[in-house]
């Protein structure tokens, strides 16, 4: 066992450790956000493939979140809810059907789901290159978030759906993702992804970010890597959508617009595009940091003169706060460098 | 389907078009020069929708010079989003620069939603313009007949600008080759800001056309639009000026229509600019005047 294989395995037994403390000592509204962070760390990491190992800039992943969210929902709600819920048309025969409550093969199912469109998706969305590729998959993005809204038999249209809580029998309800479920897949993210960036496909997807011709010429089925990145971002895409509408209960529409995107797409680039720790970096810095953030939505104190609430005064500063960043760390915080290649340059450095 | 009614769409169809060509122009020759999908170029034109808004409300300005005041301070805001944002990000790896614009669009949104709230504001539209003309038995507010001719004189300017003088020239040089661009003694800097604030002049002068035509202005107002444009922007070629106008009809005639003769369609209005765009590129991967941008560098 390399001197690495032991850091990797330290770094995960302290992630373990870590959601234990949390499961059981954290405040409620902390455990919030520990899941909050751990299912975006599971959608930024995953984007992080397609979009920054496989160079592909996909807009998508509001798409395949949502796919994930409401297939999730659809099979956790029984079918009495169903019905009580679908206001402007009855629930289609087969969506009333499906149902299970077991919140592992939920998260599978959405997983699978998000990646079968995937699958369909990669023949057209691969046809084209570069920007004309993100304008493509945007467009995917926005089509898939306006089929929910227009299917109302199946999806109940923009009201959504609600109250995807786990009921016991003497009538409490409560939240299916838990700090084990979210803190679980987001480290088995982790390692699948790690290990597929490192495998003979993971020098495959860089060669197709660094030159898809010269790729091509050696070669490199590109068709082949581009899907095969975009079927597995988009299976843990599914996967993080089961597990928000586990912790938030509900799923409509106008949570998966593009916005959803540009959060993970600033997640990304800030961390630095391609590195994967950057990506849980960046996904602790933005969420955590938007959080903290959140005071200034409040009414403030200022040096003794008493403001009003403004909401929205949080985003303004944040996105003030992102143009600097970007302006001056170019590269986001890790550049295309993961925790072991920081490692190995110290080790190189101190011989 | 009565000939009135054809008309009539023909004519909405005509006058929504003319409006995302304006947009689309701004974006084409924004990704021409930068390559960059300029994110907060729908925002700006909200900005513009409000600049007249607010000329008209608070400092009771007619109309015209609403227009006039909307376009200067669009035109400001599209010049110093340029040299803030982009300027120092010009040999930056080229994502940093979209999160850049994407960052401004956040801003431009939040920052209107703090001011003004984020409810929809009524636009007070001045009387000439919503009486009504009557050309035998199609009825017709004057705005629906201004605004495409107006549109149309304004591409027509463009494209003599763009075509026709040496500026134009410079900017279609730009988007030919930057390096080159520079060692022919041209101040690349300058006609970048000229592109920002020609760009984004004719979106506040679209955005204030929008909000004649649905009398209302939001903060979140230029989100969908600017995308739509965008769309029609890449649908037509981007980079050409001539594609981004072709795009913006072919979207606006196709959501008039689509929902005036297939009802059934009206919830999917705001897609077609994709469901087409998606279908063109299939087809032809550079829009339908485009060319290839990568290889057009070697």
């Amino acid at each position: 066992m390399s001197k690495f294989k032991i850091l990797h395995v330290l770094f995960f037994a302290l992630a373990i450790g870590f959601l234990f403390l949390s499961h059981y000592y954290f405040a409620e509204y902390t455990q919030s956000i520990v899941n909050n962070i751990a299912i975006f760390i599971i959608l930024a990491i995953s984007y992080n493939l397609i979009n920054g190992v496989t160079g592909q800039f996909s807009l998508e992943p509001n798409g395949f979140v949502a796919v994930g969210a409401y297939v999730a929902a659809l099979l956790l709600l029984n079918a009495d809810s169903k019905l009580y819920q679908f206001d402007a048309e009855e629930p289609a025969g087969i969506i009333l059907a499906l149902h299970t409550t077991n919140f592992i093969l939920t998260m599978i199912i959405s997983g699978v789901c998000a990646t079968i469109l995937a699958l369909i998706l990669a023949m057209p969305v691969f046809r084209v290159r570069g920007d004309y590729l993100a304008i493509v998959t945007l467009g995917f993005g926005f089509i898939i978030q306006l089929l929910a809204v227009n299917f109302p038999a199946y999806t109940n249209g923009s009201l959504g759906l609600n109250e995807v809580m786990k009921v016991a029998e003497n009538g409490d309800t409560s939240r299916y993702t838990n700090i084990f479920y979210s803190g679980g897949v987001a480290i088995i993210a982790v390692i699948v992804i790690l290990n597929l960036i490192y495998s003979k496909f993971g020098r495959a997807m860089k060669a197709v970010r660094d030159d898809e011709d010269a790729a091509l010429a050696m070669g490199v089925n590109t068709f082949k890597i581009k899907t095969m990145a975009f079927s597995v971002s988009a299976f843990f895409e599914g996967v993080g959508g089961a597990l928000l509408v586990g912790l938030l209960g509900s799923v409509s529409p106008d949570q998966f617009t593009f916005f959803f995107t540009f959060q993970l797409l600033i997640i990304i680039v800030l961390g630095g595009l391609g590195s994967t720790t950057g990506a849980i970096l960046g996904t602790i810095l933005v969420m955590g940091g938007s959080e903290w953030l959140r005071f200034l939505d409040e009414p403030m104190n200022l040096l003794g003169y008493q403001t009003e609430a403004y909401p929205g005064l949080r985003m303004v500063v944040f996105s003030v706060i992102l143009i600097f960043v970007m302006l001056f760390a170019r590269r986001g915080i890790m550049g295309q460098m993961e925790l072991t290649d920081i490692l190995n340059k110290f080790k190189k450095a101190s011989k | 389907m009565d000939s009135v009614l054809f008309f009539q769409q023909m004519v909405n169809g005509f006058s929504l078009g003319s409006m995302y060509a304006l947009i689309a122009i701004g974006y084409t020759m924004v990704y021409g020069v930068l390559r960059l999908i300029n994110f907060a170029h729908g925002d700006i034109m909200m900005v513009g929708a409000y600049a007249a808004l607010f000329s008209m409300t608070s400092f009771t300005l007619p109309f015209p010079f609403a227009l006039l005041f909307a376009v200067t301070v669009a035109a400001v805001l599209g010049v110093a989003t340029d040299k803030i944002a982009y300027k120092p990000l010009r040999k930056a790896p080229r994502i940093s620069l979209l999160i850049t614009a994407i960052g401004i669009s956040f801003l431009l949104e939040n920052l209107f939603q703090v001011i003004f709230g984020g409810a929809p504001r009524s636009f007070n539209v001045p009387e000439y313009l919503e009486q009504v003309v009557s050309i035998g038995d199609v009825n017709l507010a004057v705005s629906a007949i201004l605004v495409p001719i107006i549109t149309l004189v304004l591409l027509a300017c463009v494209l003599f600008i763009l075509y026709k003088t040496k500026y134009g020239m410079a900017i279609r040089a730009l988007a030919f080759d930057i390096q080159t661009v520079n060692l022919m003694g041209i101040d690349a800097n300058m006609i970048i800001s000229i592109v920002f604030a020609l760009g984004s002049s004719l979106a506040a002068i679209g955005g204030v056309f929008w909000a004649l035509n649905y009398p209302s202005v939001d903060p979140l107002m230029g989100v969908l639009i600017g995308l739509k444009a965008f769309a029609a922007a890449v649908l037509g070629g981007i980079g050409s000026v001539g594609g981004a106008v072709l795009g913006g009809f072919i979207i606006g005639f196709t959501e008039v229509v689509a929902v005036a003769f297939f009802p059934d369609l009206a919830g999917f209005k705001d897609a077609f600019a994709f469901i087409f765009l998606i279908l063109v590129l299939l087809f032809k991967p550079t829009g339908i005047l485009g060319y290839d941008f990568e290889k057009s560098r070697f």
